[in-house]
């Protein structure tokens, strides 16, 4: 069954979602078995390719949401959302 | 030594890393991969050519881990740009993009990759943020590899250069200066790259010297070309002459001495020759952090910024959470102050789950004291926990933001009111400690006389200062250059409220990046700036400096500077005046 589900995060490390960051959500959104987005303002991206997140430039302190098109994907999701939140760990 | 039959020549780029060297030039060639020739493909070997482009991915992906696996100890933290470049072999964008292209317009692989290639770096050239503009060379990288193993060229070798040498290339990618020996390379000259670039936060990590956005280095130097590479002022000499050899043979001598002295001095009091000694401190976000201004001789903290803990957390942190934070510094620093400043953010917007606005204008929004005065409980832990912390050492309160005295007075009813409830409850606190204000907003200049009343301090924060004063966005690339702590305007205004606190009997400090650039210490001086603070490295530079200059000299200078009526009339009165004790410092400590 299809079902939109989106949650919001806040950008927390101090560079933002650079390169080294977006390759990291990149890899994760790349194992989902539908589309993940990623939406910053009017803005969407596809979360799998790092070059398309870096294109929305986005600094420390910005919000994004993240959406899955299949309730399967719920997981990936989720864990796209902790590593937001954890700074990546940075 | 040198060479009789060519004439010296001095090239000028961007200085990326200080240090002298001087030495052997080594090409790294990249030529051969800017041609590329187009040709059409007949629709029945079409697919044949997207496999020659895979194939050639693959093998860029193999190259690229290998490379990780073989890099050294001293990069392993920059091989995180290598995992990136890995993913990036095959984002939909570069990799999805070139296939489409080969399939839709019939083209040879290098053609279609050179074509998505162009796209993708203009759009990243077009971003204002220096940082994701620097990302298109990771683009070219990535897709130089793939290039190379399209057109089958020979990919110079780095890890087999056996000779001490200065490397000279158009660009370095962040693969091939992960695979240099690093004890083989005694500076880096490019063509491409400016501080932000790899090379040059590579060449300031490992204290290399560096010159970098040379142009035409590739085209002039050529291998094995005797070459000095001046890092500090930006300057290579190609062909230098005996004179020229004795010269910076010298001044290399003498710029590691002072890098050694200055380092000596760092603990010692900055007192100018006539005997004005003036506080340098540090600024810090994280506790450990401190740890940094000690090292570097900081005369204590004079700004400690405290959002950290609202960003990293889904809810508020509780009192005790921010009084161990604050302890932690409070206790390693004392008896030295700490300036510990309150909220200076949207605590909504920090705050994830309860984010509910989004302000188009958040510099002139609902921030920093405003956000606190709105919501008094968020602000009152955050004032028990200081005055708590206040007991064990010397604690200084700095509010941010203040644009109208209304402000001042509210805080100072909170203070109060915090302290006589601590007071109630017995708890162990301090209620008498030094209360300032940031000077940042321009009305809290035109209302300094009034502030100065009811406060014990201002701290100038030039950042936002210098922004709202001349309605300049930093971060918009097309007015950055706008943005000049010398506008006269700008030194007008800290001189009002140098003068306002002197007349009104309190101190006025900095703690703005117009604090940390030695060049900018006469002018500081000479307004009477009390206290100065500044990232941890920047300490022993600006101590140094201090020390060299001598008030009475800076009055006469000071009448000047103030007669002046644009920015580039300030810096070359103050290079004239200056410039020699600055660059005699660097060369001649």
């Amino acid at each position: 069954m299809s079902h939109t589900l989106s949650r919001d995060v806040l950008i927390t490390n101090e560079l933002g979602l650079h390169a080294r960051s977006a390759a990291r959500i990149a890899k994760l959104a790349q194992n989902a078995s539908s589309k993940v987005w990623l939406i910053r303002g009017k803005e969407r991206v596809d979360a799998s390719s790092i070059i398309d997140i870096l294109s929305l430039a986005c600094p420390k302190g910005s919000k994004i949401t993240l959406e899955i098109n299949e309730e399967s994907d719920i997981d990936i999701l989720n864990e796209i959302i902790e590593l937001v939140k954890k700074g990546f760990g940075e | 030594m040198s060479d009789t039959n060519a004439t010296e020549m001095v090239l000028n780029g961007i200085g990326a890393s200080p240090g002298i060297c001087i030495g052997k030039a080594y090409l790294v060639d990249k030529e051969g991969v800017d041609v590329v020739r187009k040709y059409f493909i007949e629709k029945g070997s079409l697919l044949d050519e997207i496999k020659r482009f895979k194939a050639a991915v693959k093998k860029a992906k193999d190259e690229l881990r290998v490379i990780i696996k073989n890099s050294n100890e001293e990069l392993r933290q920059q091989s995180y740009i290598l995992e990136t470049h890995v993913v990036m072999l095959k984002d939909k964008m570069l990799y999805g993009k070139t296939i489409e292209t080969i399939e839709d317009e019939g083209i040879n692989a290098e053609w279609a990759l050179k074509k998505v290639v162009s796209s993708l770096k203009s759009m990243f050239q077009n971003m204002s943020d220096p940082y994701l503009k620097e990302r298109a060379a990771d683009i070219v990288h990535v897709s130089d590899r793939i290039m190379k193993n399209l057109v089958g060229a020979e990919v110079v070798n780095i890890a087999d250069i056996c000779k001490r040498v200065i490397l000279i290339a158009h660009d370095l990618s962040p693969a091939e200066t992960s695979q240099i020996q690093l004890e083989k390379i005694k500076g880096f000259v490019t063509n491409r790259g400016g501080k932000a670039s790899h090379t040059g936060i590579i060449a300031r990590t490992l204290e290399i010297p560096a010159v970098l956005g040379l142009n035409q280095a590739t085209g002039i130097i050529q291998n094995d070309d005797l070459i000095i590479v001046d890092g500090t002022t930006g300057t290579v000499v190609v062909h230098p002459t005996e004179e020229t050899l004795v010269k910076y043979e010298e001044r290399k001598i003498k710029y590691e001495e002072y890098r050694a002295a200055i380092t000596r001095g760092s603990h010692l009091v900055a007192e100018t020759t006539d005997g004005f000694q003036l506080p340098v401190m540090g600024n810090i976000e994280l506790p450990e952090e401190v740890v940094s201004v000690i090292d570097h001789g900081g005369d204590g903290i004079g700004l400690y910024r405290t959002e950290f803990q609202y960003l990293n957390s889904s809810v508020f942190p509780s009192e005790e959470e921010l009084f161990d934070k604050y302890m932690d510094v409070v206790e390693v620093i004392a008896p030295k102050p700490v300036t510990i400043r309150t909220l200076d953010i949207n605590g909504d917007n920090a705050i994830a789950h309860v984010s509910k606005y989004d302000e188009a204008n958040p510099a002139l929004g609902l921030r920093a004291i405003r956000y606190c005065l709105q919501n008094p409980e968020v602000f009152k832990t955050q004032i028990r926990a200081i005055l708590r912390v206040a007991a064990y050492g010397n604690v200084r309160i700095l509010i941010p933001m203040i644009s109208s005295y209304d402000e001042v007075c509210e805080t100072k009813r909170i203070l109060n009111e915090v302290a006589d409830s601590l007071d109630k409850e017995g708890a162990v606190f301090n209620r008498d400690i030094e209360v300032g204000i940031m000077i940042e907003v321009p009305s809290a200049v035109t209302m300094a006389d009034v502030m100065a009343e009811n406060v014990d301090f201002f701290s100038i924060g030039t950042n936002d200062l210098i922004q709202y004063s001349l309605a300049i966005d930093r971060g918009n690339s097309r007015v950055a250059y706008l943005y000049n702590p010398l506008h006269p305007a700008i030194i007008r205004v800290i001189k009002h409220v140098a003068d306002v606190a002197r007349e009104k009997g309190i101190k006025v400090f900095m703690c703005g990046e117009m604090a940390s650039d030695p060049i900018y210490m006469p002018i500081l001086l000479g307004l009477g700036l009390d206290e100065l603070s500044m990232n941890p490295q920047s300490i022993p530079a600006v101590k140094s400096m201090v020390r060299s200059l001598n008030i009475e000299d800076i009055k006469p200078f000071m009448k000047d500077v103030l007669k002046q009526t644009s920015a580039t009339a300030v810096m070359k009165l103050v290079q004239d005046t200056y410039g020699s004790i600055l660059y005699d410092k660097i060369y001649h400590e």
